[in-house]
């Protein structure tokens, strides 16, 4: 196995962190509800909240994709604002309004928003209560997904640590993937897994309820994505082992990643290679084919959705690029730790965000290519400067090899574009 | 508390913020979380603005709450001051802000810049964006505007025009070719790329336009009272309230009113023969008030469309819409609730909805075509090319968007003579919907037991008459069906033939 040994001297590994605090401009976690609706097909998603709330997943969504969408946001009013008592009974009576509208639906999240924990509206309580009122058939839980609270990605974090404290207990060696991936992404992770040997393998979260994953002390996960800092520790708290790999984006991240568990679960490297030798080398060609428009060009990072630096390893080890910075909104370094380890010296790592500064370092520097929020690009854009929208990132499948190309051609695809249309106004 | 799914309004923070996004030199610090700063993202994307909106967002979170969130409202305002520089400030809070009470005007106040700046109250919890439009744009009015001596020509101002409106952009030509027309000057455009200083020359015009009373009506009542201005009532969205619009500018301008209609093509578009098919067509109407009032008179006496319900989404305006829809023999429906207009348009089921994106999309679902007359928008609302509702150019705008999503005259014909055939059967759609073009379904099962759904339990439809009732072309299916349905009901039929349906068709003949 060729793993290529992190030398950490010349790595990002121990680089100083600019750490900001001024205006950001990242979603709150409410945003995640967005996948997780579409990825948990029996929950719903229940925003307790304000019309602002109402506005964003709406603006988040583009306007109504979904015909019949498994979120809403019940709006609170004046009057639940001026007593406790009625905004838990009005809150009782929309749930077994929605509960009886849709049959179907067995998980129920109540989702806090800043208004509903500047209130103190306890969600939790409600929870309970309303999980006594609807048993056996549907279960309720509660994560905030507030903007005080959370920001874009950590949405899905605290929706999924809460689920584990309620999984079953298991006593069997089992591997659990952590993380609300595509379907197709999922299955192939699974597929790599299962003909190496490994197995049974869950996924947290299930798309249905009664699938969910059993947790305990034999339990060992991995996480799709780098992110999930408090669904770490949910799970290890109930005994759990966490393997340790840098997260499955291009072919090193992915190799590595399936690399780490096949470790743990003793594979040998011959079936290790007979598995992964024909999706590296497609992963490698296509990266190959899709990055090169990107060799020898910067990118800049700005804080969105804490992808940043497993994106900034595979595109500076994989695709010939040069980060300049690397902004995370937040950095979980036991997460993000390997993939850190592999990027080499020289970007800027940046924790929170002033916006105002972070704009002005991008207008100094005039990266090739910014990777920011869909609030910043066509600013970016009309200054001369391409980019790429971070949100693509969390609603495309992008891990593992078969999308490796895909993932190297989300960044080249504004370069060629600029190219192309340079090309043609100077013919 | 009530369960929402989808909004027609956002909250009225993000009116102010239209406003503040579509003029120049003005800054609004807006007291609120980072999640918030969604909204950016509306202009930017929506609209392809290349600026970002000149909002500050103070971004607090849960561990500033014990502490001083007032502080960072405070470095906030002053951040912004000294990096944009703004001529005017607008301070305010969003629903979170709302509830800790910090006082954003009262905490500006007493910083002492050296330039107006404008608090809001917009309460959250009670109101919406188009109240935060008006109520924005009114204040900024207040504070900066004051009587002065009136120009020396005849002048005018624009006022409502703002960022993510429907078509706002291209209005504003619209009505300023009108104006040139008749010789009239324009003092100020607002908020539509106007500075502070220009709202304080507002006073300098003999008269307002008030373009989208949505927007800027308590603006415009304002400077009636303050500034002795008379405003426009009538919207010139159409041909007859563009003519109405025309005569009522002139006199209070007190001058001849000046006509050159040669670049409207809409009438005669109207009365070609190809538009026959456009006869009674049944359509639906709901969007903003002023947006549908416009369309209710259109589509009624310039498209000769019937108009079988309409209603508006915001509230404050209901008292106009609901006489509108009392001229028309209509009730209106008011509400902000897309299920409640779904199953309205589901009931009335209409061959037509002139609507807003959501409508679109029950339209969808419902197969029934639909145009867009009103926001909310997307992206697909901005269009590149020049695409006015105002004036003559909107009127011939709306005549070509209007029809677009129907069945065109011959194509009516060819499709009720050939209805089994490949090309023209009923889930093409319209030829020139490329996109929408499906191979005929297979046959589905004709006879169904209990019959055909009529809405009421007591209504069947026998097998004979259903089958019959499908080989009427799909776009008039509906009427057919309903006006059967109608006409047995009247009768006491509980039973529907197809005796029942021809006699229908007979008695509703026109
Ligand atoms: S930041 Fe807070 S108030 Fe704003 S949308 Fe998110 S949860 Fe709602
Ligand atoms: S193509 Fe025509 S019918 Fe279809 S959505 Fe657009 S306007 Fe409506």
């Amino acid at each position: 196995m060729n793993t290529p040994a992190p030398i950490r001297a010349q790595s990002c590994a121990n680089a100083p962190v600019l750490k900001e605090r001024g205006q950001r401009e990242v979603f709150c976690g409410l945003t995640g509800i967005i996948w997780l609706h579409r990825k948990m097909q029996d929950a719903f998603f229940l925003v307790v909240g304000s019309r602002t709330c109402a506005h964003l997943l709406q603006s988040a969504a583009g306007v109504m994709i979904f015909a019949e969408p498994r979120f809403g946001t019940a709006i609170l009013e004046e009057t639940d604002l001026a007593g406790m008592a009625d905004a838990n009974e009005e809150l009782d009576r929309e749930v077994a309004r929605l509960l009886a509208r849709r049959p179907d639906i067995k998980q129920l999240f109540l989702v806090g928003s800043c208004p509903s924990e500047v209130i103190k509206l306890d969600l939790a309580r409600a929870a309970e209560r309303l999980t006594v009122q609807h048993a056996p058939h549907v279960r309720v839980l509660n994560y905030s997904g507030s903007g005080i609270e959370t920001t874009f990605t950590q949405g899905e974090d605290a929706c999924l640590a809460a689920m584990v404290p309620v999984l079953r207990n298991s006593t069997a060696r089992e591997l659990v993937l952590v993380g609300a991936l595509p379907d197709v992404v999922e299955d192939q992770a699974i597929s790599l897994l299962r003909a190496m040997g490994i197995g049974p393998i869950r996924v947290l979260p299930s798309a249905r309820a009664e699938n969910a994953p059993e947790i305990g002390e034999h339990t060992v996960f991995a996480c799709f994505q780098p992110f999930l800092g408090e669904t770490t520790a949910a799970l290890e708290r109930r005994g759990a082992q966490r393997i340790r790999a840098p997260f499955p984006f291009g072919e090193e991240g992915t190799t590595l990643w399936l690399r780490a568990i096949a470790d743990e679960f003793g594979v040998d490297d011959a079936t290790f290679a007979r598995v992964t030798d024909a999706p590296r080398a497609r992963a490698r060609k296509a990266i190959e084919n899709a990055s090169t428009a990107l060799h020898g060009k910067s990118v800049f990072f700005m804080p969105d959705s804490q992808l940043e630096i497993p994106l900034a390893r595979f595109l500076t080890r994989e695709c010939g690029m040069e980060a300049i910075e690397i902004g995370a909104p937040y950095i979980h370094r036991d997460l993000v730790g390997p993939d850190l380890d592999m990027i080499p010296e020289g970007p800027q790592i940046s924790e929170g965000q002033d916006v105002d500064l972070q704009l002005d370092r991008v207008r100094a520097a005039r990266p090739d290519l910014t990777v920011c929020g869909l609030g910043l690009a066509n600013p970016l854009e009309a200054e001369g400067l391409s980019t790429k929208w971070a949100i693509e990132l969390v609603f495309t499948p992008v891990h593992f090899y078969e999308q490796a190309g895909d993932l190297a051609g989300l960044f080249s695809r504004p370069l060629r574009r600029r190219a192309i249309l340079e090309q043609g106004a100077a013919r | 508390m009530k369960l929402t799914v989808w909004t027609y309004e956002g909250p009225p923070h993000v009116g102010a913020m239209r406003v503040a996004t579509a003029m120049r030199g003005l800054h609004y610090v807006l007291h609120a979380p980072q999640g918030d700063t969604y909204a950016d993202l509306l202009f930017t994307m929506i609209e392809r603005r290349d600026h970002r909106p000149p909002v500050s967002y103070t971004t607090f979170e849960g561990r500033d709450l014990g502490a001083d969130t007032a502080g960072i409202f405070r470095d906030t305002c002053r951040a912004a001051y000294d990096r944009f520089l703004p001529q005017a400030m607008i301070v305010g809070a969003s629903c979170t802000a709302e509830l800790i009470q910090d006082d954003p005007g009262g905490l500006a106040e007493t910083m002492g810049l050296p330039i107006p700046v404008i608090p809001l109250e917009l309460p959250s919890y009670q109101r919406k964006e188009n109240f935060g439009t008006d109520e924005t744009f009114f204040q900024i009015v207040k504070a900066l505007a004051k009587p002065m001596p009136r120009s020396a020509e005849v002048s005018v101002n624009l006022l409502g025009p703002l960022a993510l409106g429907f078509r706002h952009r291209d209005d504003i030509e619209e009505i300023k070719h009108l104006l040139a027309q008749m010789g009239i000057a324009v003092n100020v455009v607002a908020p539509f790329g106007a500075t502070p200083e220009d709202i304080a020359r507002l006073g300098a015009a003999h008269a307002n336009i008030l373009m989208y009373p949505e927007h800027a009506e308590a603006a415009a009542r304002h400077l009636e009272r303050v500034c002795g201005q008379p405003y426009t009532k009538t919207v010139p969205i159409g041909v007859g309230a563009t003519h109405d619009f025309v005569n009522e500018l002139a006199q209070i301008c007190g001058i001849e009113p000046k006509i050159d209609t040669a670049r409207l093509r809409q009438p005669w578009w109207s009365k070609s023969v190809d538009s026959t098919y456009l006869t009674g067509k049944r359509v639906f109407l709901f969007g903003d008030a002023t947006h549908v009032q416009a369309a209710a008179r259109i589509a009624r006496d310039e498209m000769g469309f019937e108009v079988v319900g309409l209603g508006c989404y915001n509230r404050e305006f209901a008292r106009p819409i609901r006489a509108l829809a009392k001229e028309f023999g209509l009730e209106a429906l008011i509400s902000d609730d897309y299920l409640a207009v779904e199953q309205a348009i589901e009931e009335a089921a209409p061959e037509m909805i002139l609507g807003t994106q959501m409508e679109r999309h029950i339209g969808k679902r419902l197969g029934i075509p639909c145009a867009v007359i009103s926001a909310p928008v997307h992206v697909q609302d901005f269009p590149a090319r020049y695409s006015p509702q105002m004036g003559w150019e909107g009127a011939n705008v709306i005549f070509d968007t209007w029809i677009h999503p129907l069945v065109m005259g011959l194509e009516e014909h060819l499709l009720t003579m050939f209805r089994e055939d490949f090309e023209f059967h009923d889930d093409a759609g319209a030829s020139h919907h490329g996109g929408k073009a499906v191979a005929p379904s297979a046959p589905a099962p004709e006879v169904q037991e209990r019959g055909l759904e009529t809405g009421s339990d007591v209504m069947v439809w026998l097998a004979c008459a259903e089958k019959e009732l499908k080989k009427i072309p799909f776009f008039v299916r509906g009427k057919a069906k309903r006006n059967t349905e109608k006409f047995a009901a009247e009768r006491g039929v509980t039973e529907i033939s197809v005796d029942t349906l021809y006699e229908a068709k007979a008695h509703y003949a026109r």
